[in-house]
């Protein structure tokens, strides 16, 4: 396992705490040829804690995102997830079947364009029920029952679970891509800019939602994005991230009104006021 | 090349029109197939004497693994006498000589596009399926790549997410023909074109079928006595077409029947669509046609 202090340097995390924690991410790295995509994260994740992640575009968010869900292979580092049966797994050492198998029952992965989480062809409710199907239930009846109880869920009019979702609205779409992730029950969610290209009024209310769904299921998450409201509103615990490294960390009220370095300072005061 | 040798056959021209080279590298590629069921084995395949779309997979396979003392029967949707039937088997007696039946009991090897023989196959026969598209994903996976890939790691939600839209849409599973097997509890298979009819025939059949797809340059298989279940849910079970009426030439009532057009004021009939069972029960029965 990794040592301790490759961790985050912050008092925030006894060592003792780590054998309850989901996620431990040490010393995770990854470059694009000689640019840096991400270097030397770590942190851990508990259950039901939500990390945000922040930075400017190009600073290595996605690439951090991609690395810890398993999507890409960092090129040095490691990342632990306590799995519900067999203990610590680095999922980039699973075999392929089994990070597939995690990916789609114990973890949920909700992606900046609903487009790129969702199959547009098929209906709503075969999109929810996907995760169900793959994973072995073979009965139309429950599937669609399953569908349906999460299409309200995530605030969508049950009539529409037979629509297809190119009929969706961008802030319905967006609910629809959570409630496919969700239907599993998975432990661990990972966002990539849930709320970006949706107007305002829908973002507060899918954040609102997030935030429900995160306390009601004990759900732990990442979220990545470059709206420090959206992160003061559902992140526990905040990284700031510049030219692929992690400079501040900590509570999220902490860094965001006593900003240490200098550009998370920035980062905070260019945010407009209201 | 040098001088044919002496043959039977067409002159100047190899046994069965491959070169023995070729045939050694389907013959290698279908025993490929054969150890692993219902797995596609890419192949070489080579330019025949007929379009694509004709049956340039089957041909192949028949060429490969036909010999003197083959009795071929070839069939295009169920019928003996239709274009594609007769000019693949007049291929084959011409490049090879062999003994040509339209009896399916009488054959050792059938070349099929489209249709499983009514008659039970027994021990010693090989079916030849036709192929178009060999891949089961193909219209729900577009990349190779990925639809190979969930293959490999038996990944086949997406494909009952396309069951659960037939019945969201048509309130059954609508898919009619080339109706999606699992083989020996692993992979995924296409049947080929053949009606969802004739799926049940495929599960643990004493003969050999083998399936080629000359354009995808694919060959997959089913040893004899493999498990072979069509995909469905616990409520929704696999069920296959059923006739209100029965067959007008022969009264078989357990056969699948093609309904054709008898004039232009809405006159029809249905006949089975397999020529050869039709013809041996009115000659068996002795009814007039």
């Amino acid at each position: 396992m990794s040592a301790p202090e490759a961790l985050l340097p912050d008092a925030l995390l006894p060592d003792a705490l780590l054998p309850d924690a989901l996620l431990k991410v040490a010393a995770l790295t990854h470059l694009y040829g000689r640019r840096v995509g991400c270097r030397d994260v770590g942190f851990a994740l508990w259950p039901g804690e939500v990390m945000g992640v922040v930075g400017e575009s190009g600073s290595g968010k996605t690439t951090l995102l991609h690395c810890l869900s398993g999507m890409l292979a960092p090129s040095a580092g490691t990342v632990h997830y306590r799995t519900r049966t067999e203990g610590w797994q680095d999922i980039h050492r699973l075999p392929e079947a089994r990070r597939r198998l995690l990916m789609r029952t114990d973890w949920g992965i909700v992606h900046q364009n609903p487009r790129d989480g969702l199959r547009l062809g098929v209906s709503a409710g075969a999109n929810i029920g996907e995760r169900l199907l793959a994973g072995g239930v073979r009965h139309y009846g429950r599937v669609r029952a399953e569908a349906e109880a999460w299409l309200g869920e995530v605030e969508i009019d049950r009539a529409r679970l037979d629509d297809l979702p190119s009929r969706f609205s961008g802030g319905m779409l967006q609910r629809l891509q959570i409630a496919r992730n969700l239907v599993t029950r998975p432990r661990l969610i990972f966002m990539d800019e849930p709320t970006g290209g949706l107007d305002v009024s829908v973002q507060a209310r899918l954040l609102d939602l997030l935030r429900g769904l995160v306390r009601d299921l004990g759900l732990a998450a990442v979220i990545v994005t470059h709206d420090l409201a959206v992160v003061r509103l559902l992140a526990h615990r905040l990284m700031v991230m510049k030219e692929g490294a992690v400079v501040e960390s900590g509570l999220t009220d902490q860094v965001l009104d006593d900003p240490r370095h200098p550009y998370t300072q920035l980062l905070v005061a260019s945010v407009l006021q209201g | 090349m040098t001088a044919a040798a002496p043959q039977p056959g067409l002159a100047g021209y190899n046994f069965a029109y491959l070169d023995e080279q070729t045939k050694r590298m389907i013959r290698r590629a279908i025993l490929k197939a054969v150890a692993i069921p219902g797995y596609q084995v890419p192949f070489a395949s080579r330019e025949m004497p007929l379009s694509y779309g004709w049956g340039t997979g089957g041909v192949q396979l028949t060429a490969a693994l036909i010999g003197p003392d083959d009795v071929l029967k070839v069939i295009d949707q169920g019928a003996d006498d239709t274009t594609n039937a007769v000019s693949i088997r007049k291929f084959f007696a011409t490049t090879t000589g062999v003994a040509t039946t339209t009896r399916t009991a009488a054959a050792t090897l059938i070349q099929t596009r489209h249709r499983i023989p009514e008659t039970p196959l027994a021990d010693g026969q090989i079916m030849v399926f036709q192929v178009p598209i060999p891949e089961p994903l193909r219209w729900l996976e577009r990349r190779e790549v990925e639809s190979r890939r969930m293959h490999a790691l038996e990944d086949y939600g997406v494909m009952y997410v396309k069951l659960y839209e037939d019945i969201v849409r048509h309130g059954k599973i609508a898919t009619a023909y080339d109706y999606p097997v699992m083989v020996n509890q692993r992979y995924v298979m296409a049947p080929s074109p053949i009606p969802k009819f004739d799926n049940p025939k495929l599960d643990r059949s004493p003969a050999l079928m083998l399936f080629g797809a000359g354009r995808e340059k694919r060959i997959y298989a089913l040893p004899p006595y493999t498990a072979v279940k069509s995909l469905d849910f616990e409520d929704h079970p696999f069920e296959v077409q059923s006739w209100s009426q029965a067959c007008a030439l022969c009264g078989a009532t357990d056969s699948y029947l093609d309904e054709i057009i008898t004039d232009d004021r809405g006159g029809r009939m249905f006949v089975c669509s397999d020529t050869d069972h039709c013809r041996q029960r009115t000659t068996a029965e002795g009814n007039s046609r």
